[in-house]
Formats: C-alpha cells, structure tokens, sequence
C-alpha cells in the first residue's frame, strides 16, 4: 500500500455540506530518523465528531497531539507540512502555543485530575487567564460541570479533593476541566479505554451531547465506540492515513481491503 | 536442607535477624542513656560513715554512694593502697562527698572494708552552692547579721523561706545586670560609635563637635541612670548577703554559708516518697529552664537547648529556599547532558564531605570573607573589632545549610521526578506555560518530598557538633541569641548548642566525676530534642501528603 496508489485517501468523500475545523496538510512527523506520521492529508468537519481508528503504534494519538502541538514537548520530534485552523497555519511562527492550547482542549487516556478541589480543577483554566471574579467563576465552575454530566453527583462537595472521585467522574471532571475554558476543538485520547462501561457509557453520551457545541475528534481502539459516537472515520496504519469517510460507510462498505480486514477484526 | 533454602525461609530469617541487631543497638543506646541521665535528678540518700584514710586514721564523712566496683587486688597495690588482707578482688565504693571548698575535691574512691558504721541521719542536708558544688552537712542555725533567727526544730522551716527570698532578690539583681545595665552600656557604645563612624565619614568639624555635645549630655544621663542602678545594685547585694547559715561538716567542722551562695537545699532522709518524685520532676525542670554553673558542670542547659533549635529552625529557612530552586532548575529547567550529570553528581557527592571540612569553609569564607567584608562596608567605626565578621549564630545555620544543602536538593529533585507526566500535560493542554504549570501543579505535588529532606536535613543538622565549633558555637554563651532588646533576633551573636555541649561537659570538663550525668542527660535532651524536631516535620509532610495523595500512591 503506497502514496502513489492512494494520492488521496478520502477523494470519494464529500464534504461539501460541512464546515472545515482542521485541515492537515502533507503533514510528515519524524521521530529522531524515524517517519512516524507520513504525508497525511486530511480535513476535519466542524461540530462532528471525528474518530481516529487502527492498531497500536499506527500514529492516530501522535496526530491528534499535533493539533494542540503537545509534540512540541518532545525534544526529538520534528514536524513538516501544515495544519490549517479556520485558516490560520497552527505551526506558524506567529501562534503562541499557549493560546492555541486554550482554543483546541485535550482530555487524556488516564484521568488526570490536580492535585487541587473539584471547584479549583474546574476554574484552573479561567484562574490562568486571570479570572478572579468569584461570580464568574462560580457560574463558569457549574455549568462546565453540568455541561459535563458531572454537576448533580458534585455539587454538594465541589471543595473535596478531586482525587476522591471515582476514575469515570474524574475523567468527566476533566472534560469540564478542559470545556470550562470555551475551547473551539475537543481531542479525546482514548478517553474511556480506562473506565468500567458504565461510566463509559456516560462518557460517549457526553460526546454526543458536546458535538453540537464543538468539534470532537477521538482516539479510540474500541470499533464500537467509534461505530457509535463518531459521524466520520479515519483509518490509520502505520503512519499512513489509509481511508477516511462517514462512520456509516466505513463500518458497512469500506473502499479498502485493510480497513475491512481491520474494522472485521482479521487483523490489528 | 535444600528444599529449606528454596522456600526462601533463611532469607527472612536473615532480614529479620538483621532488624533485630538495629533494634537492639538503638534501644540499648537509648536505654543508656536515659537510665543513666534520668537516674541524676533522683534525690539519693545521705550515708554518714566512718571511713579509714589511707594514713590510716578514721574519718567521718557524710556522702551520697554513686557507684561500687570490683578492682584487682595488683591494681590496687600498683597504685599504692596498702592492703592487709590477701584477697585477689576488692569492691571499692565511689562516694561524693561534696565540700569541695573543705576536701578539695568532691568525688573519692573508698575500700568497702575501709567504710564502717553506716547511719542515715534524718537531718542530713544536701545544699546546692552557686560556687564550690554542693555541700553536705548539717544545719545549727540561722544568723540575720549576727542575731539568731532560728535554731532547732524551726530552723527548716526559717530556711526554706529564707532561701526563697534571697533566690528572688539573686533573680532581681540578674535582670537589672542583664537587661537594664545592658541597655546602658549599648546606648553608651553607639554613642562612641556614632562619632567615630562622623569621623571617618570626614564630616565637618563643626559637625562633630555639635555631635560630641550632644553625646556629652546623652552620657551624663546614661551615667546618671547607671550611678541610680547601681545604687540599687548595692542595696540589692547588702540585703542578700544579710542572712548566714551555720552548718557543720560530718567530721565535726564548723562553717558559715552565706544565703546569696545558696541555689536550693534538701533533705533527702526525711523525704517521703512523694517528695522525692515531686523533686525529681523540679530538678528536670531546672536542668532544662536554667543556666549551666560552674564549667558546665552544675546547673541547667537552658541556653544550649535555645541555641540548638534557634539554629537549626534558621538553618531550615536558610535551607528549603536554596535547595528547593536548586532541585527545580536541575530537574525542569536545566538540559539533560553531560554537563547536567556532573553537576548532578557534584552535588548529590557534597553529602560526602565530611563535616568538619564545611567548617573551615564556614570559617573561611562566610566568616571572614563575607563578614569581614560587611564590616568593612557597613561597621567601619568599630573596627578592628569585628561586628559580623566574627564567628556567630547566622554564620553558624549558613555552614549547616551548605552542608545539607545536598539533602534537600537529592530529595526535592526525586519529587519532582515521581510527579506523573499526565499531570503536567494535563496542565500544559490548558494553555498553561511551562512555568504556571511547575508552580501551580507540580510543586504542590511535590512538598512532601520536600518535606522529606528537610526533615533528613533537620536531624543531621540538630547532632552536627564539628564544624560549629568554628562557626559560632561556644562552651558559654553570655546571652540567648534572641531577647527583649532591639532588633530582637542577635544573628551575630554567639550561642551554645546541645551537641557541642556533650562534647564540653564529656571531654573538656574539669570535674569527670560531676559531670558524667549531665553527659547523658544532655545526649538524652539532644535526642529528644532531634526527635520532637522529627515528629513536628514529619506530621506536616504527612498532612500535605493526605492532602495531594492521588490513587497512583
């Protein structure tokens, strides 16, 4: 499978009723000498959500990081190429990474609550831009949380440690965490792959009710889980964008051979 | 047997043998201590015996038994005892005798063959003295000038309260030496001061002489506030010295104490079982609230416990800051690489030095570079007498700073290490920069570590004796390093210090004998001391632990 085959993984698609969030652009990501992401190109519809599926090692969580530029934290890790935000180059020299980071949010595989309260968690964000209202605060700390699905089980205990949480209302915690501070794009890495069902199950209910406010892209190596919360679907193999179409035609009728041999489970 | 092995049953064996060898050294240590310093508050009974002097006359003495031991008979004839029997092990018996002013000397070594006649009479009295250590007698009576006050069955009584009195006009006359006659003197010396610094500012003369006038005035006030204290001074000293006490030594010697010698008297025949606990707790308290007397060998180790933990707190202020930043530079901001890595080690082998080396530094460097360069920029007019270049507290908790420095870096540094990447990306996915998100994320979560090594570096500071003994701890220090007198806290003053202590009254002290319990004892309230220091730290770590602990614990 090479580039010359696929010039353009998703050139069947149409995406002509959608607005463009994100586009990438001939991006190439290098470890050291190694070619970890090659030659992606790619657009992300807005307030969709998008899934990035495909085996362990195939480089969908190195792309979603580059959308917040998390990679940047990697000494060896050097980037070419382009991504596009509503028409902004994030990888020009202009951008202050900071501001980036506060328009595109991240929520990781592991909750990573602070060491800190369920309040003080929810209002690092605005803190760091230098809220220091209360009623602000107080306002931007409940509706985070109700946005979160998190609200009616905190709300009498929004001083507590953050850690006496269980791990799926930690993770929403983070969620709210990260939508406290009115981000434009959501990225999901592999959100629920540390929860029980249950608080997975509320997790993918909080992704479908957020599309409507932002653009949600997610890792998952759960196939039902992308089946279910995600309208568009990207396939990665070894670094390689291999296809990307709606969910539905991708979990029904995929145009390649490997991601049908993937998403049936023959394979990955 | 093999199979044995396999089950891994020796190891445990071995593991717990070798906790057991720790526990049983360390409790031994302490048991040692505290057998041997707690038993000296105990007020022992007074024996009067008839003892035989080695020219062979009879004595009677009254003494309290410290110890008996059993020595070869050789021993004995190589240090020229004549012995009559012919027995190969005599038991000798160490008596303190007190009346050092009347034997020369407090403690003797007796046969028990020689001792006969053993009788404990119920008004033997033990009388701690200000000078000359105790006196062991009997009291006749009390004079007030020459009159008789009390004499016979009242006499007790009259003296206790007499005693009392003369302790509080003694207290009176410390405070107005000390802290008023104190004042005086200071405001006198910053008056020479002032006109020398005018001096060598080069002011006009006419300035000077103005100055010089003023000073004149200043000091005929002080004087003459000096000359009323003074007064008082000597009135205060003519009331003390009104009452004697006569007493007479076993032997049959007749002597006068005059009251202002006396600290405490007792009778320990005639105390009931409650009296004796109730002065044995007294005799503790005094040992830790009072001043040393006499070469450190009588007396309390107030000063010495004040020193100690002045020092140490002001060595951990010193401290957290530098090693703290240290750690944090090294460990988030500094680029991994060689370089990094020796450094690193340079630092984590500072641990290695010994003490004493950090103490000439201290000498050197701190004290003489940077103190006499003070003096020279900020004190010109009291030169060539030092004002900081000269050893003192600050100089001393600035050494023991340096020294754990290593401690406090090692420790921070494998905190900030242990702090989950998540956390931090968590952070930075906020939009926070790198320096947000270490202050108010990662250091947090990483003061129990910090913790840590102050607490490490608290209990290596608190017992550190060698390189203080240069900077700035003495045998006997005038007065506490922090006081009622502007500005409060003496940085450059000399102080005692638990650990130097020990080493004073051990090996330097001038009465063996006397001293010893006060050895333990001290070693017994430095460890105390090093251990309630612990606890404190260790409770706050353990708070701030509760407070960030995570489930990744």
């Amino acid at each position: 499978m090479t580039q010359q085959q696929l010039p353009n993984a998703y050139t069947e698609l149409d995406l002509a009723n959608e607005k463009t969030k994100l586009q990438v652009n001939d991006l190439r990501l290098y470890y050291g000498d190694s070619l970890a992401l090659k030659n992606i190109n790619l657009t992300i519809p807005e307030k969709r959500v998008t899934a990035f599926i495909g085996p362990s090692g195939c480089g969908k969580s190195t792309l979603l990081r580059c959308f917040n530029r998390m990679n940047d934290l990697v000494d060896i890790c050097r980037i070419e190429g382009e991504i596009m935000m509503d028409g902004q180059n994030i990888y020009d020299k202009s951008v202050d990474v900071s501001e980036l980071r506060r328009s595109v949010g991240m929520v990781f595989q592991k909750p990573n609550p602070f060491p800190k309260t369920i309040y003080e968690n929810v209002a690092y964000g605005l803190r760091l831009q230098g809220v220091k209202d209360r009623r602000i605060l107080d306002e931007v700390v409940e509706t985070s949380l109700k946005g979160a699905a998190l609200w009616n089980e905190v709300k009498d205990r929004l001083h507590d440690n953050a850690f006496g949480l269980s791990g799926g209302q930690q993770q929403r915690l983070v969620i709210a965490r990260a939508i406290a501070i009115e981000p434009e794009v959501l990225l999901l890495d592999e959100p629920a792959s540390a929860l029980d069902p249950i608080s997975t199950l509320k997790i993918e209910e909080l992704i479908c009710e957020l599309k409507s406010r932002y653009t949600i892209v997610i890792v998952t190596h759960n196939m039902q889980q992308a089946a279910r919360v995600s309208d568009y679907t990207a396939f990665m193999y070894m670094g390689d964008l291999i296809e990307f179409d709606t969910t539905n035609k991708m979990f029904t009728t995929p145009s390649q051979q490997q991601t049908e041999d993937y998403i049936t489970g023959r394979f990955g | 047997m093999k199979a044995w092995f396999r089950t891994g049953t020796p190891w445990i064996w071995l593991n717990a043998g070798a906790i057991a060898l720790c526990l049983v050294m360390v409790i031994g240590v302490l048991g040692l201590i505290l057998v041997q310093g707690a038993a000296h508050f105990w007020p022992a009974d007074l024996h009067t015996v008839q003892a035989k002097q080695s020219d062979g006359s009879m004595k009677r003495l009254l003494a309290e038994q410290v110890r008996a031991e059993d020595v070869g008979a050789a021993v004995l004839r190589d240090s020229g005892v004549k012995l009559e029997s012919n027995e190969l092990v005599y038991q000798r018996q160490l008596l303190k005798l007190g009346n050092r002013d009347v034997y020369g000397r407090d403690f003797a070594w007796f046969l028990s063959h020689d001792l006969s006649d053993r009788q404990e009479p119920l008004d033997a009295t033990v009388i701690e003295r200000r000078e000359w250590g105790n006196f062991y007698g009997f009291p006749v009576k009390l004079l007030e000038g020459d009159k008789v006050v009390a004499e016979g069955a009242q006499l007790w009584q009259e003296l206790v309260v007499r005693i009392e009195r003369s302790n509080d006009i003694h207290d009176e006359i410390n405070d107005i030496e000390r802290g008023e006659i104190g004042v005086i003197n200071k405001a006198l010396e910053s008056l020479r001061l002032g006109k020398r610094r005018m001096e060598l500012d080069g002011a006009p003369a006419a300035e000077i002489a103005i100055f010089e006038q003023e000073a004149q005035q200043q000091k005929a006030e002080l004087e003459a506030s000096y000359a009323v204290l003074q007064q008082k001074l000597e009135a205060l000293y003519e009331q003390s010295r009104r009452d004697n006490l006569i007493v007479v030594t076993a032997e049959g010697k007749t002597m006068t104490i005059n009251l202002s010698q006396i600290v405490h008297a007792f009778q320990p025949n005639a105390m009931s079982i409650m009296q004796k606990i109730g002065h044995y707790f007294g005799a503790i308290y005094a040992f830790l609230s009072e001043d040393p007397r006499e070469a450190n060998t009588e007396g309390g180790i107030f000063p010495a416990i004040f020193g100690t933990i002045t020092m140490v707190l002001l060595m951990a202020i010193i401290v957290t800051p530098f090693g703290v930043l240290a750690a944090i530079y090294l460990r988030e901001y500094a680029k991994q690489g060689t370089v990094l890595k020796i450094i690193r080690i340079s630092v984590y082998n500072l641990a290695g030095v010994p003490s004493i080396v950090y103490g000439v530094f201290g000498l050197g460097f701190f004290v003489y570079i940077m103190g006499g360069s003070i003096d020279q920029l900020f004190y010109p007019e009291s030169l060539p007498a030092p004002t900081v270049g000269t050893p003192g507290l600050f100089w001393a908790s600035l050494t023991l700073a340096l020294l754990t420095l290593p401690v406090v870096i090692v420790s921070t540094e494998e905190g900030l290490s242990r702090i989950p990447s998540t956390i931090r990306m968590g952070s930075l996915a906020l939009g926070a920069t790198k320096s947000e998100t270490l202050w108010k994320v990662v250091v947090p979560l990483a003061t129990p570590a910090m913790m840590t090594g102050l607490i490490l570096s608290i209990a290596r500071a608190a017992g550190e004796v060698a390189p203080l003994m240069l900077v700035g701890v003495v045998k006997l220090a005038p007065s506490l390093p922090i006081d009622g007198n502007f500005p409060y806290i003496h940085l450059e003053q000399k102080i005692m210090h638990l650990g130097f202590h020990v080493y004073d009254v051990g090996f330097q002290s001038p009465n063996v004998e006397a001293s010893r319990p006060l050895l333990y004892a001290t070693a017994l309230v430095l460890v105390l001391l090093i251990v309630l220091l612990n606890a404190v730290a260790i409770r706050l770590r353990n708070k701030l632990r509760e407070k960030y602990r995570s489930e990744s614990d």
